[in-house]
This record gives structure tokens, C-alpha cells and sequence, in this order.
């Protein structure tokens, strides 16, 4: 049984309710839902499939077809390093392998295990004058270097003591 | 050429031809003569354009996939060019570098159309780095093998089981060249609501998908001298055996089968058409009882093991509607086993029945408990018409110097009525012949049902018997299925009696039947075959089978007697089609009450009939109680009741038509008993 | 509030309020709000000045201060930007601790801040006047006009500055009338492939059914690029216009606007800018009054760049995976839902209203004469001066990376630039005089694209930077078609072989042979347009690719794998250090004689490098 609470479980009925029950709006419903659970439960997509009306695989096609969808629980810190043309030519590669030694992840592991971080790289925020860019939970911290990154992250750190 | 005629001519290689009735140019150009290869396009689906391999230079439009284009009139197109050459077989090397290197030890070896293309275009290596896809194989069924590592995303099996079936069991899944077609959550498909149809099998033009062989078995079967072994052959299979030996499809090869048969050492060979005439006098029987005591219609058949499992899963409110007759399949093996052990004088598991079918779903279909008794199944082995050819040319057997043979008695007998059964619409034919003779004690003017015959998958036919109009739909594919059942649960349209089979076409286009590309003009023949079969037949309806009859009189007494339901009739489950956790809502038990649990059903059947109110319902009661320390409720999946819903479970008693209204009654009746002070 | 606007009258009416709204509101202040700026701390600058500004009049006149929040101005590495319009300054790199001073020194005083004013790297003077900011001189901003104006979040503002004027001339033809003017005008497809947008519109008018849909494809996701979003965030009520033009025109009564997830802010001012319209009657029904009825819906993506293929992000649209569909059907006959739809990007449908308010000739005017009007490009990489520029098409490379864009950072060399992202190509210093153009650029292999210019200098490694674009696009494939799912697979494996030194000279061969076939064959402009990169840095810079194969060498010093880590036997006292702390043991010799590295051993982690005290461990 996975451990969700009674507001949530109302939440994504609310969502689903609210966006008619209607296949278009899928990609905006599974969104809402990871917003809440910070990513997409099996049991809840079982639960949208099935009052939606639409094949399971649908879901999980479309689950695992866009970036934005995680499948397993993400960190409650959301670091998304830019690794788009500007970021790149201006050192995004260093400051990723930074933030992978200090927090143990690798290109497969992108979540600590006390859920409290996780990475992705994204092709490009769009923020390309202020490269390279990382965006913490949609802060967007600009002109990055390893040095200032783990800062941050040690800043996020000790936030979460308090 | 007259100005009109102009208009519809278009160029290959300079040449003109004519534009007919073709849905895109890639089908010009093959009525052109020429063999273009495709792996992603199927006639009867929708276009894809995926694979490439297609690719032809249009003046003015550049290079194209022709079964995306719509063929115009001036169109000037070239086959073979730098371009198109480079692109075919760069798409062969990309493929093979990706693929299992196990060419020669697969089942599809000899069938495989990208073996088949990398031979014709020449590829003899592989420039790229070559690497090993290791995905689990999907093995937990008894019908399919699915085998990631072998497939070529060429989405054929996904457009069949969502166009054609209306399933999709499976889909894409992940992105990019981490893509893979899977069912949802990369379950197996025995744990997902597939019916095991097949119908992906029969489009997979590599050994992604493959039928499960048990041809192991079946050897160490006819090897074994302490075993009788004896075969069932269906109708479908002898019009398509001869495919795989260059015979035209329809040819009725059912002589040379029981030969070869023979030659590899079975000890009987009979029909299952026998069985299908047995299945015709009951079913008949059932019909007709209904039609007396007016009773819910439609009955629908049961023939069809892919068919019967689409309505457990999703219709369970129509399996009260399903003929209780089993399958001609399960039939012949219930009589086989309890007679034949009778006559040789030996146990029921030292006879092994062995049945020839044109499909997969047969292979789950043996497996169901109700067909088995004390663990020994009615069937043994089922093989399908490719395991059948596989067979022959395992056993060393010349099969153009084979003559044909006789069947064995009694259960070689059969009916013209019983044959077409492997057709869409065929049972029905079969049955209403019968019907209306059990009726009127008369046989039937003109016994070929013309319009329920043919490919179409909807077809619909009325007789007047006695006065009464009796209408009867024939459906064929699942997705056909589920619209009619959707409609007659609606009260759109009203019939007596619907046939329905899982395959497009019926049992002739089983994925159990030879492997093609070109499937619609194969269809055609295999169908041909069959109906020319009954023309021939000596007896062409059920109740003139003498040896059914006679069946009856020495054992069975009459058609829906005790002892003919005892061993020729069956009772339907409901199945979870979704194997998913529950969702708990109120986390906490207390440690000093004791605990409740309840569950309410949250899927599709029970979440219509407001079983989502119910649950904020309960919830609010059970707060205004004070009991959310105690009482753990939890949303769940499919308590397998669906017809009464909303269903909820209160520790183990389950609760049908728990409505809001209900709230109260059930809180006082089956909680707040358990912790009055 | 609230009223919907039934003629013109009223909208005179809302406009005169507006305006009113405007100049009593005193001398405007304007903190550039666009996501750069916000990154770089434009909400505590806004929130100083807020407080400052309290009772203080403009220069010791009556007038009041008006702070405005505007979207991106486009000079976004100098953010956060601060705008003093009545004396026309601009202050860059303000800080929140900066903003006591120009409300004290400039908005009280009249003095301007001389240390926050933009410092010219050619001429090394601070620079007083914005429009002397060579950055700006040079460009010709029209669809961009706009933004870092007005507050995007006001309706108000927008129909002050002339927005949704043009829809009454619109109302008043007929759609031939409204396609006829935008062929006229030449406008081609702002999203990369300048087809003419008269001509789309036409075929969608004349298209059969009732049904018809108008998207606006802001699904930008060239990395390297952000101009739509840019105009999503600064003046999303000209897109809305624009958008309202075409629907009147093809005869559409819904339209979507498809933004990418990663806009958060873009989807956030254009739900508001919908929201305003409906309110005053802009969207809905009867518009101004009119039989004309249209409603717009905003559409997040999901994260896929496929989606930016039109037949993809209809699929997103309707909730199934974002993989492209073959066309023919065009959308413009079966496109979304089936029906006849218009798609067009975000940065033509801005054009629209501009091309209804002054004709098809002035916008012929602008630019050259195969391709009228404006583009907007993104300016980025080793560039002095980064940022969103307007541009009128046919401009000199030259001129937009020496002038507009101040030339190469830290006195470095041009080498190229990237144009058009992962689908596009590079031009090198033999094509800094051609006129930036749609066909100039497809024959020299590259092509304008979504209008993405990365810049780049001598430490480039260009077999690097294919490799990067491939490895972008093969990630983003969606996975449909053989040669793009496999093809840049493969390209990729060829590419990283290459800047590892493993490759043979046979690789490159096997390349291009591939390359080519991808281009002709896949099913989808992602694909068909992924080698680009490749080709176009093996037509320019083939002997870098040389240099990797044969000589196992990076000319740019950038592919790690080809380093070497050597010590310098004049400099190297023999202290230890560096094979103390090699990790792999590859540094040996004797206390107080030169050290040596194993280069067979040598793994060129660099920890070495730092560690020598006598700095003799160099990267060669």
C-alpha cells in the first residue's frame, strides 16, 4: 500500500474532476498529480486509467514519454542544471559532475536517499544570458560555477535543520 | 487513352500506370509489380510511416515513405536511387545492430521479414557497434512470448490491439532508443487484461512476438509408450496448412494432415468439427430453451476462448449472458478422455489429447481449472497450425509424397455445419440451422446464411421461426465486440443470439495460422475453402451427425442433461484485470482499538455507480465518530462484483450496491457494532 | 473592469482611461521583469524601490514615481536592467543595495549614477544614454517593441500603446482581405522553415469543414534560444492579437497556445493575458461587438523538444505521446482533433498585428526583399554582449556579432557561430558578410531556425560541439522512425569515438554515408534536420575531425581524452608532491630529479596539476 494521505487522494480525484475527465487534458492532469506526490504513482494512475476511461498503457505511455514525469519519488530540492548550447560552452559540464560528487548521485541514481535532492540536467531554461543556469524548484540561480552551486546546496542544507 | 484515363495515370520509372482504387502509392506500386518491403505497414491498419524501408524519390516532393503518400495523377516516381538504396540499407544495418544475433536458433527464423530484407538488399556486415538489448522475455503465459530484444518498434502489434482488438494491452512506453513496446507498468501480459488473441503475433514481422511452442511436449508425449495420444484437428487449420508448402490458401489438406499425423506416430486422429457439431446441439438446445422460457437476451457464444476472456474482463455484467457450452476444443477433450480411457481400458491422464488449432488463445484456454479433473487436463497439448508445419518438417516427413488419409471413428464425423465453424458467422449459421429444426421439427429452406458470411466485422440477420422474428448479430474482432455489448447495454439495438469471435475474419485468421504480409487476399481463401467444404459435406447440419447421436443415446441422454452439463459445460469467472495496490486514506490504527479496514472499490464499474462519494461519505462519518484511529479505509481495485457495484469490503465481508444513502446503515451495522461500549 | 467592449466607442473610452492611468501615474520606472532579470534579483530590486519611492516626486517636480515590472528587454546579462524613461537611462547589474542611490542621486536629485550605467568594452566609457548602447543601436526592434515597456501584466498598458487597434480594421474585411494583406506583406514562418504565412493561411481558409483550430507553437526548444519566450513573458497580448487575426481569417472559433514546461512564467502572463482579454471582450464571444467568436486555451508541455514538429505537439494536445505523424495529411487539412488547423510560432503571429496596423508595404520595407521584416535571434556564448536582439532580415553576421554584439569575450578569437540550434549549422569568419536569410543560409548548410546564434571562439572544439548537438538530439528523439532512433544513436557513438581518440579514419566515412541517410529518410524535421551540425562542421572544420582521428589530437585543447599531462623538466624541482597524490600511481622518479608521468597509466583527473608548487605539471 503506498503511504499517500486522505487530502491527496482528494486532490487527484479534484484534478481529474476539474479537467473533465477528459483525455486532452492528460498531460496537465498527471502534472497536477505530480504535484502533489512529487511524482506518479503506480496505484494513482491505476486510479486515473481507470476513471478516465482510458487503457492503463496510455497513461504509462504517455507517463514515460515526456521528462517532466518521474516515476519514482523526487527529492523535495528539484536541482535542474541547464546543459543547454550556452550552459555548455560555459562550463554546465563541471558544475553538474560538482553537484553528482556532493550529493553521491550518478547519471542513474538522481535522488539522495533522504529525498531531500534531486538532479537532472535539462536542455535549455532559456535563460541562455545568464549562463550557465540552475534552477532550484523554480528559482533560478544564474552564473553558476561548482563553487557557488555547492554553496547553495549546503545553504538548502542547513535550511532544512532549522 | 482518352482524356480521363489520362488523368488517372501517374509514372513508375518512367513508366505509366493506371491509379485504381489504392489507399496510397506504396499499394501502386506493389499492383505495379513491384515487391517494395515494409515491416510497419499493414493494409488493414492505420499508417504508420515509420520503418523507412518504403522510400521511393518523387520529382518535386523529394524523398518519401510511399505508404504515406496518396498516389495523384503526373506523379513521376523512381524506386531505386542513390538516396533511397543508401536508406534501406542503412535502416537494415541500424536494425541489425540492435537486434538479437540469434538469427538461427529463432522461431521466426525462415519467416523473419528483416532477415528476409537484409538477404535481399545484400547486407553482409554490420558497420556499427553492435549491442546486446538485455530485456526480461515476458514468458508468464501459456500463449505469447514477448521478447523486447527482438522487436523492431515497428508498432504493428500496438495498432492491432488498439485498432483492431480495442485492447491496448500494449503500447509504447519511454522515448528515444529507450523505447520498447510494453504493456503498462512493464507488467507481463499475463498480468495485465490481455486475452491472449494473439492477433499481435500474427502481425510481428520479427520474433518479438511469438507463439509459446509445445512442440517439446508434444514429442515427449507421442515418445512415451505408456501414453495414448490423440489429436483434434480444427476446422481452420487444413485451409491454411498448405501455405507453408507452397499450396494455395483454402486448398483443404485435412487428408494429408492425418497422415502425416499418423506417420509421426499419434495414435488417433479426429476432428474437432465432431465437437463443434456436439457444441451446435447444445448451444441449440440452450437457445431454444430460452426462446421458451423468455429469457434475457442475447445469448452469446462461447466459442471463442479470446472472446470469453474480453467479457470476464471487462463486460462482467454479460457473463450470465454467455452460452454455459464449452468450446468444441474442451468439449472433444472432456468426451475423448472419459470415453477413450473407458475403451482402452486405461487411466484418464495415461490419454494424452493433443488439438491443431488456427490459435493461441486455445493454449490458455486448456489451462483454465474448470477444464481439468483431479489436476489432469481435458487437454494436454495444444498446438497451432505453425507448430502443426513445424512438426511435419521436424519428423523428417516428405510432405509432397504423403497420401491422404481417412480420419479415425467415431470422432472422425462430422458436419458441413461444423466446418464453418472457423468462419465469422459460422457458428451462428451452424447454430440456427439446428435451432430451427429444434423448433419447428423442420429443417431450414435455404440453410446458407449468405449475409452472415464474409470478412466484415458486423453482420446482422433475421428469421421468422414459428412466427417469432428472431435477430442475430455476428460480430468479428474485439473492438466490434465491445461497441455491440456497449450498445445492447444501452438498449440501442436488441438481438437473440450474437456469435462473436476475437479475430478478424474468425478462427481462419487465428494468430496461430501461417505467418503473411499480405493478409486480406489470404483471408479470402482460407474462407473459400471452408464453405466450399460444407457444400461437399455428406451431412451438412449438426443433428444428422450420426455419431452424435449416437453419443447422446449410448451416454449423454439429451442435449443440457445433467451429464451433458457435467462434461460439456463450463461457468465463467470475473477477473481483476488490474493488479494494483490499494491506496490507503487514513493511515493511522490505534494501538488500544481494535482495528477495521475498509476497502471500496474504486474501479471503472464501481467509480460510475459514485463509489468515489461513498468513500468521502464514510470518511466524514467516520470522523464525526472519532473512530479515524481505528477504521483504516483504502481505495481499491476491482473486488470482482462489478454487475452489483458500488462494492466495498469491510474486513473480509464484502458489501454490494453500497450507495451514499447507504452510509449510515452500513456504518452502524458493520462498524460501530465493534466498538459499542 | 469587467465591461465588455461592444464598439468603438468604448474601446476609445477604455484606451482614454488607460492613458490617463499612464501619465498620472507619473515618471515611469521601469525593473525589467523577464526571467533573466528575476534570476538575478529584479523582485527585491522591484521591493526597494517600492519602499524608496514613497513620497518621492521625480526630480523635485509634481510628478509621482511608476514602477513598472516589464518583460525582458533582452540585454539580459547586464540584469537586473532599471529604465529611467523620461531621461531615457538605463542602469545595468543593479543591485538591491544599488537602489537607494538612484532613488536618492537620479530620482530626486536628477543625477545620474555614473557606476551603474553600461560600460562599453570598445570604447571603455560608460555609455548615458540607452540608445547609444551599441547593443540597441543597431537593432531594429518591431514585434519586440514592446517588451521591457509595458507592464505585460496590464491590458491597459498594451491598448495604450496601440494593441488590438489593428482587430477593428480586421473585423471590418473579410478574411480574403486579411490573407491577402499578410501575403502581400511577405511575412515567412518565424519558427525555421519561411514558408510564407499568406499562403498557410490560405490553405487552412480554403480548407473543408466548420471545425477549424489556430495553434501558436511556443514550445521553444532550441537550446540556445528564447526569443519566443521572451515575447510570451514581455508583450503576450500582441501574440494573443496576432492570433486573433488568423482565427478570423482561416475561420477558427478555438485556439491553443502550446508553451513548454520550462516557461513557467511565460504560461503564468499569458493565463493572465487571456484572462484580461476575455474580460474586456478582446476573446469570447462576439468579439468587439462582432458576429466573430474565438476562445484561447493554454497548453503546458511536458518536457520533449519533439514536440516543437507540429504534428507532435498536436498530439500533446490531445493527450498521447508527442510523435510526429507523416504528412501528407498536412494540419492545415487534418490537424488537430482531425480538423483544418493553423499553426504558426509565436514570434509571426507577433508580427500580425503589426503588419494590420501599417500594411503590407511598410513591412516589406524592413528587411530585404525575398524576406521582409524583422527576426529575432538570441545571441549567446562567448559574446560580449548577450541577449535578445531584432534585427531586420539580411543583416550581416558581422554586424550582429562585432556591433550588436560587441565582439568575442576576453579579446578571444572568432570562430563560428551556431545558428538554428541542433538542427541548424555553423558559419565561420568566410560567412561573417552574408546576409542572414533563409535561402542564403541553406546554401551554405545551416539554416535560421527558431533563430538560436551561439557564439563561438578558438577554445572550441567543433567535433565537441556536433557531438553536443547530437547527443541532444538523440536524447529527444521520440523514438518513432528507424533512422532517427538508431540513426543519431549511432552518430553519437561515431562522434564520442572520435573525441575520445578511438576512432578510425573509416569511422568518418561511416558518418556522412549515415548522416546523409538520416537527413534524406526520417520521418519528422527533428530527424531530417539532426545531421545538420555534423555535416556542417565536417564541411568547415574537417581537419579538426582529421586532427582527432589521425593525430589523436584536439586543436581547441577541449576533448579531455586527448590531453596529456606532462611535467616540465625545468621547473620540476622533484619534491614528490604530485606523485604522492596521484591516484593511480602513474608519477614516479627520485627526491630532488624530475618526476615523469606514465602516460599509459595516467587517467588526466588533474589533481597533479594544481598540487605542483612550482607550477611545472602543464596540460599539452
Amino acid at each position: 500500500m503506498i503511504d499517500v494521505n486522505e487530502k491527496k487522494f482528494y486532490k487527484v480525484d479534484d484534478i481529474v474532476k476539474k479537467h473533465g475527465f477528459k483525455k486532452m487534458n492528460l498531460i496537465a492532469i498527471l502534472q497536477e498529480i505530480q504535484g502533489e506526490y512529487r511524482y506518479l504513482p503506480e496505484e494513482i494512475m491505476t486510479y486515473v486509467a481507470t476513471v478516465m476511461n482510458l487503457p492503463l498503457s496510455h497513461i504509462f505511455g504517455v507517463a514515460t514519454f515526456y521528462s517532466q514525469f518521474s516515476l519514482e519519488p523526487k527529492g523535495k530540492y528539484e536541482i535542474k542544471i541547464c546543459d543547454g548550447t550556452a550552459c555548455h560552452v560555459r562550463g554546465s559540464e563541471p558544475i553538474i559532475k560538482a553537484v553528482r560528487n556532493k550529493l553521491n548521485l550518478t547519471k542513474d541514481k538522481k535522488t539522495t536517499d533522504d529525498l531531500l535532492f534531486s538532479l537532472e540536467t535539462v536542455s535549455c531554461l532559456g535563460a541562455c544570458g545568464l549562463a550557465p543556469v540552475v534552477v532550484i524548484n523554480d528559482k533560478v540561480y544564474p552564473q553558476m560555477t561548482p563553487e557557488k552551486i555547492s554553496k547553495v546546496i549546503d545553504d538548502l542544507k542547513s535550511l532544512k535543520k532549522e | 487513352m482518352d482524356k480521363k484515363a489520362c488523368d488517372k495515370i501517374l509514372y513508375i520509372d518512367d513508366k505509366p500506370f493506371a491509379i485504381g482504387n489504392e489507399k496510397n502509392l506504396l499499394e501502386v506500386i506493389r499492383n505495379a509489380g513491384y515487391d517494395l518491403p515494409t515491416f510497419c505497414y499493414r493494409s488493414d491498419l492505420s499508417v504508420y510511416g515509420a520503418c523507412r524501408m518504403c522510400v521511393v524519390e518523387i520529382e518535386g516532393r523529394g524523398v518519401q515513405a510511399s505508404c504515406t503518400v496518396p498516389p495523384e495523377p503526373g506523379m513521376k516516381v523512381t524506386i531505386n536511387t542513390e538516396k533511397t538504396r543508401r536508406i534501406r540499407r542503412m535502416v537494415i544495418k541500424l536494425l541489425l545492430a540492435n537486434h538479437s544475433k540469434d538469427c538461427t536458433t529463432c522461431s521466426k527464423s525462415g519467416e523473419c521479414d528483416l532477415q528476409e530484407a537484409a538477404s535481399r538488399l545484400g547486407i553482409t556486415d554490420i558497420p556499427f557497434e553492435c549491442e546486446e538489448k538485455k530485456h526480461p522475455l515476458d514468458t508468464g503465459n501459456p500463449a505469447v512470448i514477448r521478447d523486447p530484444n527482438k522487436c523492431i518498434l515497428c508498432g504493428a502489434c500496438v495498432r492491432t490491439c488498439r485498432e483492431i482488438q480495442g485492447k491496448s494491452v500494449l503500447d509504447f512506453v519511454y522515448r528515444g532508443s529507450n523505447t520498447i513496446v510494453s504493456p503498462a507498468f512493464k507488467k507481463n501480459l499475463d498480468e495485465v487484461n490481455c486475452t491472449f488473441c494473439g492477433q499481435c503475433v500474427a502481425v510481428c514481422p520479427t520474433g518479438a512476438l511469438r507463439i509459446r511452442s509445445e512442440l517439446d511436449n508434444f514429442w515427449k508425449m507421442v515418445l512415451d509408450k505408456n501414453k495414448k495420444v490423440v489429436v483434434q484437428v480444427a476446422p481452420a487449420v487444413r485451409v491454411a496448412f498448405g501455405e507453408a508448402f507452397g499450396i494455395k490458401p483454402g486448398k483443404n489438406l485435412i487428408g494429408m494432415i492425418t497422415a502425416a499425423l499418423r506417420k509421426v506416430g499419434v495414435d488417433k486422429v479426429f476432428d474437432t468439427t465432431f465437437a463443434a457439431d456436439l457444441t451446435i446441439m447444445e448451444e441449440a438446445t440452450e437457445f431454444v430453451n430460452m426462446l421458451k422460457s423468455k429469457k434475457d437476451f442475447p445469448l452469446l457464444t462461447s466459442c471463442c476462448p479470446a472472446w470469453v476472456r474480453h467479457v470476464e474482463q471487462k463486460y462482467p455484467q454479460f457473463i450470465s449472458h454467455l452460452s454455459t457450452c464449452r468450446s468444441p476444443q474442451q468439449m472433444f477433450g472432456a468426451v475423448a478422455k472419459e470415453l477413450l480411457s473407458k475403451e482402452y481400458g486405461i487411466r484418464r491422464e495415461e490419454i494424452c489429447v493433443v488439438s491443431v488449432m488456427p490459435c493461441t488463445a486455445k493454449k490458455s484456454e486448456a489451462r483454465r481449472k474448470e477444464f481439468s479433473v483431479n489436476s489432469d487436463p481435458d487437454v494436454d497439448v495444444v498446438l497451432t497450425t505453425q507448430e502443426l508445419i513445424k512438426m511435419v518438417k521436424a519428423g523428417n516427413i516428405n510432405f509432397s509424397a504423403l497420401e491422404p488419409q481417412e480420419m479415425d471413428s467415431p470422432f472422425g464425423v462430422f458436419s458441413g455445419a461444423g466446418v464453418i465453424f472457423g468462419a465469422s458467422g459460422g457458428v451462428a449459421e451452424a447454430a440456427l440451422r439446428t435451432a430451427y429444426k429444434l423448433v419447428t421439427g423442420e429443417a431450414l429452406g435455404e440453410i446458407e446464411i449468405k449475409p452472415l458470411r464474409g470478412l466484415k466485422s458486423f453482420k446482422e440477420f433475421a428469421v421468422n421461426i414459428k412466427g417469432e422474428v428472431i435477430s442475430v448479430a455476428v460480430v468479428n474482432t474485439l473492438s466490434q465486440a465491445s461497441k455491440l455489448l456497449e450498445d445492447i447495454a444501452a438498449h440501442k439495438v436488441h438481438y437473440h443470439l450474437v456469435e462473436v469471435m476475437a479475430c478478424p475474419g474468425g478462427c481462419i485468421a487465428g494468430a496461430g495460422q501461417p505467418y503473411s504480409i499480405d493478409r486480406m487476399a489470404i483471408r479470402e481463401g482460407r474462407l473459400k475453402g471452408l464453405y466450399q467444404d460444407d457444400v461437399d459435406s455428406r451431412i451438412r447440419v449438426s443433428y444428422e451427425n450420426e455419431e452424435v447421436q449416437k453419443l447422446y443415446d449410448k451416454w449423454l441422454q439429451n442435449p443440457n442433461s445433467e451429464i451433458a452439463h457435467q462434461f460439456l459445460h463450463t461457468h465463467y469467472h470475473n477477473r481483476k484485470r488490474i493488479t494494483g495496490e490499494d491506496i490507503g486514506l487514513f493511515r493511522k490504527g490505534s494501538e488500544v482499538l481494535p482495528k477495521t479496514t475498509v476497502c471500496v472499490c474504486v474501479g471503472t464499474s464501481c467509480y460510475v455507480h459514485g463509489s468515489y462519494d461513498f468513500i468521502e461519505a464514510i470518511m466524514a462519518k467516520i470522523r464525526a465518530e472519532g473512530l479515524e484511529d481505528a477504521v483504516m479505509v483504502k481505495a481499491t481495485f476491482c473486488l470482482q462484483q462489478c454487475g452489483h457495484g458500488p462494492n466495498i469490503k469491510i474486513d473480509d465481508q464484502i458489501i454490494s450496491h453500497a450507495t451514499v444513502d447507504r452510509v449510515s446503515e452500513i456504518f452502524d451495522r458493520y462498524i460501530r457494532v465493534k466498538y459499542k461500549k | 473592469m469587467g465591461r465588455k467592449i461592444k464598439n468603438r466607442e468604448e474601446f476609445a473610452d477604455f484606451k482614454g482611461a488607460a492613458f490617463k492611468n499612464f501619465v498620472e501615474h507619473g515618471a515611469r520606472v521601469l525593473i525589467c521583469s523577464g526571467t533573466g532579470c528575476m534570476a538575478n534579483g529584479a523582485m527585491d530590486v522591484y521591493n526597494v524601490f517600492l519602499e524608496l519611492k514613497i513620497n518621492v516626486k521625480f526630480k523635485n517636480t509634481e510628478k509621482d514615481i511608476a514602477l513598472v515590472k516589464t518583460g525582458c528587454r533582452g540585454f539580459c546579462e547586464n540584469g537586473v536592467l532599471v529604465d529611467i524613461v523620461d531621461d531615457g537611462v538605463t542602469y545595468v547589474k543593479v543591485k538591491k543595495e544599488d537602489v537607494a542611490e538612484i532613488v536618492e542621486s537620479h530620482l530626486k536629485n536628477g543625477q545620474i549614477v555614473q557606476r551603474l550605467l553600461y560600460h562599453d568594452p570598445k570604447t571603455d566609457s560608460r555609455v548615458e544614454k540607452n540608445k547609444d548602447i551599441n547593443f540597441y543601436a543597431k537593432q531594429k526592434r518591431t514585434s519586440l517593441a514592446n517588451c521591457g515597456h509595458i507592464d505585460p501584466e496590464s491590458i491597459g498598458e498594451y491598448i495604450f500603446v496601440g494593441g488590438y487597434e489593428s482587430l477593428w480594421d480586421v473585423l471590418s474585411k473579410t478574411p480574403d482581405e486579411v490573407c491577402k494583406t499578410v501575403s502581400e506583406s511577405g511575412l515567412r514562418g518565424r519558427g525555421g522553415g519561411g514558408f510564407p504565412t499568406g499562403r498557410k493561411w490560405e490553405f487552412v481558409k480554403n480548407a473543408e469543414g466548420k471545425k477549424k483550430y489556430v495553434i501558436c507553437n511556443g514550445d521553444e526548444g532550441d537550446p540556445g534560444a528564447f526569443m519566443d519566450r521572451s515575447i510570451m513573458e514581455g508583450d503576450p497580448h500582441k501574440l494573443i492579437e496576432g492570433m486573433i487575426t488568423a482565427a478570423y481569417a482561416v475561420g477558427a472559433d478555438e485556439g491553443y497556445i502550446y508553451v513548454r514546461a520550462e516557461y513557467p512564467l511565460a504560461v503564468k502572463r499569458l493565463r493572465v493575458a487571456v484572462k484580461q482579454a476575455e474580460e474586456i471582450g478582446v476573446l469570447g464571444v462576439n468579439i468587439f461587438g462582432s458576429d466573430f467568436s474565438f476562445k484561447i486555451k493554454v497548453k503546458e508541455g511536458a518536457g520533449a523538444f519533439v514536440c516543437g514538429e507540429e504534428t507532435a505537439l498536436m498530439a500533446s494536445i490531445e493527450g498521447e505521446r508527442g510523435m510526429p505523424k507523416s504528412k501528407p495529411p498536412f494540419p492545415a487539412n487534418k490537424g488537430l482533433f482531425g480538423k483544418p488547423t493553423l499553426i504558426n510560432n509565436v514570434e509571426t503571429y507577433s508580427n500580425v498585428p503589426l503588419i494590420m496596423k501599417n500594411g503590407a508595404q511598410w513591412f516589406r520595407k524592413l528587411g530585404s526583399p525575398k524576406n521582409p521584416g524583422t527576426k529575432t535571434f538570441a545571441l549567446t556564448g562567448e559574446i560580449n554582449n548577450s541577449g535578445l536582439i531584432e534585427v531586420p532580415m539580411g543583416m550581416t553576421l558581422r554586424e550582429i556579432v562585432f556591433d550588436i554584439g560587441g565582439g568575442i569575450r576576453n579579446g578571444k578569437k572568432f570562430k563560428a557561430v551556431q545558428i538554428g540550434g541542433p538542427s541548424g549549422g555553423c558559419l565561420t569568419e568566410e560567412h561573417l558578410d552574408l546576409p542572414l536569410e533563409y535561402e542564403t543560409l541553406i546554401e551554405v548548410g545551416a539554416m535560421v531556425g527558431s533563430g538560436g546564434l551561439v557564439v563561438l571562439n578558438e577554445d572550441t572544439c567543433m567535433v565537441e560541439i556536433a557531438r553536443f548537438f547530437m547527443h541532444f538530439t538523440q536524447n529527444e528523439s521520440c523514438g518513432k522512425c528507424v533512422l532517427c532512433r538508431e540513426g543519431t544513436k549511432n552518430m553519437l557513438k561515431i562522434l564520442e569515438k572520435i573525441v575520445e581518440g578511438k576512432a578510425q579514419l573509416s569511422d568518418l566515412d561511416l558518418l556522412e554515408e549515415l548522416a546523409l541517410a538520416v537527413k534524406d529518410g526520417s520521418l519528422c524535421g527533428l530527424g531530417k534536420t539532426a545531421p545538420n551540425p555534423v555535416l556542417s562542421t565536417l564541411r568547415y572544420f574537417r581537419d579538426e575531425y582529421l586532427a582527432h582521428i589521425i593525430d589523436k589530437r584536439c586543436p581547441a585543447g577541449v576533448c579531455s581524452a586527448l590531453k596529456m599531462i606532462e611535467i616540465d623538466e625545468q621547473l620540476c624541482k622533484g619534491c614528490s608532491k604530485c606523485a604522492r597524490l596521484c591516484p593511480v600511481g602513474a608519477i614516479s622518479g627520485e627526491i630532488k630529479k624530475t618526476y615523469k608521468i606514465d602516460q599509459t597509466k595516467c587517467i588526466k583527473c588533474g589533481a597533479c596539476l594544481t598540487a605542483c608548487p612550482f607550477k611545472a605539471i602543464k596540460e599539452v
